[in-house]
């Protein structure tokens, strides 16, 4: 990626991408969290930041957020060395996160707003707006204790994005969130990234980065050993295989015929016909159109779909090849 | 600097709003009012009780001698027989009999005391005294000495202490010393431990509530800690004001509910105290004022101001690395150790010998300095030494946060994971 040849490329890199964190290595005494860790975030999309737990992943959104210092490396911001101003313009929500139990809502986050550097009169009317859009106006004088854990989180949220940073990090942002929770925050992030927000989250539930992401990077044992736009990553680990739902008088006799040509496997997918259900891999060079004419003469065809590898999928394959 | 002063402001109302606060804060006061109260109003039940003791002189000689008091009446039965009185004194309920025999001689083998209960020690040397007087008399007069002549003969030395620059100090005013610089001393020690353990209470509050990572995300860990050891100290101060105001209030209106007219106690016991000692009680006024009041002050500032960082940084540091206060025990008593070993040199050491070895390396180590050196300061003492001390002192503190503030930046987001020593010394180098 040319990301540690340094200077010359950082003004090209910062134009397209908000942050960019280059060779990250930090140890903790003898154990090494992050080994050589280089991301970079294009402004206003979604990054996906993968791996199992222990990966190293928190440790990198800590660094980004300044909490923790990286031994090696550095971390740009719109092209810039971070600086400890720079926290008013990222929005951090942690993975272990928490309030205040005897403080009131409204206080509690007029101080954490403040702790952003936005003025009193600015946050109030902000969390104003906030609190009446998430229908919690009541609140404002209410006592975190008081509170549902759903409640308190969607506080956490207002807190995290009140400022309008411009960039956003959500660390495991659906972990403890109910179901009616997670849908309502899922659609704040879309839409913040509609106004212009960069958003970087980690997690290690698959199918949120399916729905969400436009770019991931994939970090195991404190290496990244993945990363790129989402779409490309999917393109280049399917297989050539499709899925197909077959009707024919004669199952066996079309299976072996089949191996013969193709490698083919059991698949199960949702049907209302009572077909043979199989996957079919093609050769390097072979099209599906290919595959259509050989089936159309033996077959009635039901189903014909390319199986596209779920990131899920791609992330097992990748982590038991490392392992 | 704009967070430093969030921070404290937050922290200063956490703390004061918090119901124990409110209420340590207003009932400490009341209830030791309350105690003080309840003791002088049971002396002045137990002094008004009126004593009669009977006396049982075989001699003849005493019974002039014995003079009726305020609070002791004595019943001269020497018309009866000796278990006659006995008899009478038991029955009667009277304090006791006094049995002095016919052939006493100069060390008052023979007299005895009767009595329900053993009397009070000062009931004894009065008696003691009253009979030995007497005695003493007929001696000189046996021995052909005129009392009156001797009573004038006798001369009073009262030695002056004077140091070399000219204060003059007596040995009331070591009194007084004593009784400045331990309180000072004490004072220190309790404001430490409660205002430190607050301190650690706030950060685990903080752990334990998750909200750590949400703040440090915001300000710097060492922001976020000085802001709370300043904010309590606050909390602290306003609590101590709030105790001497009360205490002055309460202290005049219990005075006054209960009858004791402060005034003419003060005035009745200065007479008394003025009869014996007249000198002496002006002494005492001089001395008060003769201490370096100013210095006092300023040095307990900055004392106060060094132990209490110094302190609070390392409550802060045992708060982040651990999970729940239980678990803060085993960091505790390296804490309590240095304390307590100050308030005990101070209160042994100093006040036998306030420039003495021990005394002076106990003023000096930083651990220790705050406490000791504020026993020592009443008594003088050298300018340098409070140099050196005071520049350890602020040496060891910034140490000592720098060590914490690391500590403390580790500490804070670590969860589950039980500390020990090892574990920390590692984080240093985190």
């Amino acid at each position: 990626m040319g990301l540690s040849q340094g200077v010359l490329f950082i003004p090209i890199l910062y134009m397209e991408n908000l942050l960019v964190a280059e060779n990250i290595y930090k140890q903790f005494g003898n154990f090494t969290a992050l080994n050589n860790v280089s991301i970079a975030i294009p402004r206003g999309s979604i990054f996906g930041l993968l791996g199992p737990n222990g990966a190293g992943k928190t440790t990198l959104l800590r660094i980004i957020n300044q909490i923790t210092m990286p031994d090696k490396g550095q971390v740009y911001l719109d092209g810039k060395p971070l600086h400890p101003d720079d926290i008013a313009h990222i929005g951090y929500l942690p993975e272990e996160r928490g309030l205040y139990k005897s403080m009131k809502v409204g206080e509690q986050a007029l101080y954490l707003a403040r702790l952003k550097g936005l003025s009193k009169t600015e946050a109030k009317e902000r969390l104003e707006y906030w609190f009446k859009k998430l229908q919690i106006e009541g609140w404002w004088d209410k006592k975190i204790q008081e509170l549902s854990k759903g409640m308190a989180q969607k506080i956490q949220f207002i807190i995290t994005v009140l400022h309008r940073p411009k960039l956003l990090i959500f660390d495991e942002p659906f972990s403890g969130f109910d179901p009616v929770n997670a849908g309502l925050i899922k659609n704040e992030i879309l839409q913040l990234k509609e106004e212009g927000a960069t958003i970087l989250f980690s997690t290690h539930r698959m199918e949120s980065v399916e729905e969400l992401c436009d770019y991931m990077a994939l970090i195991h044992l404190s290496n990244k050993l993945l990363d790129g736009k989402v779409a490309e990553i999917k393109r280049e680990y399917k297989s050539n295989t499709y899925e197909v739902g077959l009707d024919t008088e004669n199952d066996a006799a079309l299976i072996a015929e089949l191996k013969e040509k193709f490698v083919i496997g059991n698949t199960n997918f949702k049907s209302i016909n009572d077909d043979l259900k199989l996957t079919i891999q093609l050769k390097d060079g072979e099209t599906p159109n290919q595959l259509l004419d050989y089936l159309l003469g033996k077959a009635r065809i039901n189903h014909f779909v390319e199986v596209i590898p779920s990131v899920n999928d791609i992330f097992i394959k990748t982590v038991t090849q490392n392992a | 600097m704009r967070n430093l002063k969030l921070i404290i402001q937050r922290e200063y109302l956490a703390r004061v709003r918090n119901k124990t606060f409110v209420i340590m804060t207003f009932l400490s006061p009341l209830i030791l009012v309350g105690m003080f109260a309840l003791i002088a109003y049971l002396s002045m039940l137990n002094s008004s009780e009126q004593r009669i003791i009977g006396l049982f002189d075989e001699t003849e000689m005493f019974a002039s001698e014995f003079k009726d008091q305020e609070q002791v009446q004595y019943l001269d039965l020497s018309g009866k027989s000796l278990e006659e009185a006995k008899q009478m004194v038991n029955e009667q309920d009277y304090y006791g009999l006094i049995y002095i025999p016919e052939n006493i001689d100069r060390d008052l083998k023979g007299v005895q005391f009767f009595g329900k209960e053993s009397p009070g020690l000062g009931t004894i040397q009065a008696i003691e005294k009253t009979i030995a007087d007497r005695l003493t008399r007929e001696e000189l007069i046996e021995r052909g000495i005129d009392v009156n002549q001797l009573n004038e003969a006798k001369t009073e030395v009262r030695i002056e202490i004077q140091n070399f620059s000219g204060e003059r100090t007596s040995k009331m005013s070591n009194y007084i010393k004593m009784f400045f610089g331990g309180a000072a001393g004490y004072l220190l020690m309790m404001f430490i431990i409660i205002y430190g353990n607050m301190v650690m209470r706030s950060v685990i509050e903080e752990k334990t509530n998750r909200i750590i990572e949400i703040i440090v995300s915001s300000v710097k860990p060492i922001t976020l800690m000085m802001g709370k050891v300043l904010g309590t100290s606050l909390a602290g101060i306003t609590q101590f004001t709030i105790w001497v105001l009360l205490a002055g209030v309460l202290a005049m209106t219990s005075f006054y509910v209960l009858g004791i007219d402060i005034f003419t106690v003060q005035k009745s016991q200065l007479e008394t105290v003025e009869e014996i000692a007249q000198p002496e009680i002006a002494q005492l006024v001089m001395d008060v004022l003769n201490l370096p009041i100013l210095s006092l002050i300023i040095f307990f500032l900055i004392y106060f101001i060094g132990g209490y960082f110094l302190y609070s940084a390392i409550y802060a540091a045992i708060g982040a690395a651990v999970d729940s206060e239980t678990d803060t025990q085993q960091f505790m008593f390296p804490v309590i150790l240095p304390l307590m070993l100050g308030i005990y040199v101070g209160f042994f050491s100093v006040i036998e010998n306030p420039h003495g070895t021990v005394s002076t390396i106990f003023s000096m180590v930083p651990l220790t300095s705050p406490i000791v050196m504020l026993m020592r300061i009443p008594f003088g003492v050298p300018w340098w030494e409070l140099v050196i001390s005071i520049a350890l002192l602020i040496i060891t503190n910034f140490a000592v946060i720098w060590v914490a503030a690391k500590i403390y930046r580790v500490g804070i987001l670590m969860y589950g994971k039980k500390a020990s020593y090892k574990e920390l010394f590692k984080w240093l180098k985190y």
